[in-house]
């Protein structure tokens, strides 16, 4: 049987491990490869690592890292963060990566996805969702320049209906008047092979993962889901792969400060009768 | 030495690290003579199955691959290195493969989460000697949108479920091919790695 997975996030930045609330006020958290052997050893079964470095010059960094991680490490392994172009993802894919996950690229230029999509394939191509949800204020969300192409026309937010989810860009400073449902099925139609989707109301919160959220994109789309943001108990984890019905949940702060290791993560699930690779 | 063969497609950093964190030589390469003159050959691989058909012709690969297959050299196929052994692909059109084992390489039915991506457990059917240190069932890495339905039963090793049950890898005689990726599972993939430099170094 498939096994649902346990992923921890590491956040990079210039080369270093940190750690974010809501993606400000970071604080170095060590080395990416001893955190990655770390979680190798706990069975964890993939690991993400997310560049948030800012400087152009340091990017190529993030290469150094995964060929150093490749070298002791093997598991899945998704780079996110910064992705521009095709050369881009395939300097990644050669220096060991196996996944690379994209959102403002993908907003600024969906067909990107089809592009990258059809050089490497959907499985190394995981779309990053940050979704909002619209209660919230949406005066200073913008809208993009291909609004006008009519085979995207369906992606366009409309807040005068029920509750919905609009994304966000640029590690959630920038509001998009994008559903993120309707995004999320146009993303998979353009061949994304996976989500890894985080609730921005929910992401440092320690509250659990926005439930219907996931369940919605999770339902509306047939290709894998990571459910983010917001895990801050082991029985967050169990809601998101049941109630909230993602393929995989993604943690950070529980599994990087220690508060509890994969293994004892997945001894709970199992308890609870969720199938979990042990 | 082990040629890793390189036509462009997929991680094979990953597979020239885990044989070499086993004590394995292996190099990567799209030079056909190395491929012809190497002890055995692993041919790895994610993504469209045409490419991998046509990327092989274009780099004048094809033919080593299928005489060194034929002439009994030892053969690792990965992922789509397996799935290009078989008759054909219903992938974008039908699309011929290199017919080493009759089938056909279908994708997995409506209704389910594809790629099937994750961790999955590994049936042993037939125990092939590159598994002899895998307990049955264990877990391996799968991602893959398609999976092979063999016309020869007796070539299937394991079986793995995910909405039907399908050949999760093939043996017959020196050739061995998996739909997992043992360089992506940890511990246990290495020792496939391992079992594979082994049945290389006695042939």
């Amino acid at each position: 049987m498939l096994a649902k997975r346990i992923i921890p996030c590491l956040d990079v930045k210039d080369g270093r491990v940190v750690k974010g609330v809501s993606f400000v006020n970071l604080r170095d958290a060590g080395d990416p490869v001893e955190n990655a052997l770390y979680y190798d050893k706990q069975g964890a079964d993939e690991l993400i690592f997310l560049d948030i470095t800012a400087s152009h010059e340091k990017r190529k960094i993030i290469l150094d890292v995964v060929e150093k991680t490749a070298e002791d490490v093997f598991m899945p392994l998704t780079v996110g963060g910064g992705i521009k172009t095709l050369d881009d993802i395939r300097d990644l894919l050669r220096a060991g990566c196996d996944k690379v996950s994209i959102n403002t690229t993908a907003v600024k230029d969906p067909y990107f996805i089809s592009r990258a999509a059809e050089k490497f394939g959907s499985q190394c191509i995981v779309v990053a969702i940050d979704a909002k949800r619209t209660a919230d204020n949406m005066a200073d969300a913008t809208g993009e320049k291909w609004f006008s192409d009519l085979s995207m026309q369906d992606v366009i937010l409309d807040i005068s209906g029920r509750l919905t989810w609009a994304i966000s860009t640029h590690g959630g400073r920038k509001m998009k008047m994008i559903n993120a449902v309707a995004w999320a099925k146009k993303m998979e139609e353009l061949g994304a092979g996976e989500f890894m989707l985080t609730s921005m109301d929910k992401d440092g919160t320690k509250d659990g993962y926005d439930i219907e959220l996931t369940r919605t994109i999770s339902e509306t789309v047939s290709i894998p889901v990571i459910a983010s943001g917001g895990a801050g108990t082991l029985e967050h984890l169990y809601e998101g792969l049941t109630a909230g019905k993602a393929d995989a949940v993604l943690a950070a702060s529980i599994f990087h400060f220690r508060e509890f290791t994969v293994k004892e993560a997945k001894e709970y699930l199992r308890s609870k009768g969720v199938p979990v690779r042990l | 030495m082990i040629a890793i063969v390189d036509y462009g497609m997929g991680n094979l950093k990953s597979v020239e690290k885990g044989f070499k964190k086993v004590g394995v030589d292996a190099i990567v390469t799209s030079n056909p003579v190395v491929v012809d003159n190497a002890e055995a050959i692993v041919l790895p691989g994610v993504g469209a199955f045409k490419d991998c058909i046509r990327n092989l012709s274009d780099l004048s690969l094809t033919e080593s691959v299928v005489t060194s297959i034929n002439k009994g050299k030892p053969f690792l196929g990965i992922c789509l290195g397996l799935q290009v052994l078989f008759s054909e692909s219903e992938e974008f059109g039908t699309c011929k493969g290199l017919d080493i084992f009759r089938g056909k390489v279908v994708r997995f039915q409506k209704g389910l989460k594809v790629p099937h991506m994750g961790w999955n457990t590994v049936r042993i059917i037939n125990r092939p000697p590159i598994l002899s240190d895998i307990e049955d069932n264990s877990f391996f890495y799968f991602v893959h949108s398609f999976y092979v339905a063999p016309e020869e039963k007796d070539v299937i090793a394991t079986t793995t479920d995910y909405g039907t049950t399908f050949a999760s890898m093939v043996w017959k005689d020196n050739i061995f091919a998996t739909q997992f990726h043992p360089e992506k599972s940890q511990e246990l993939g290495l020792k496939v790695l391992a079992g594979f430099g082994k049945f290389v170094r006695k042939n």
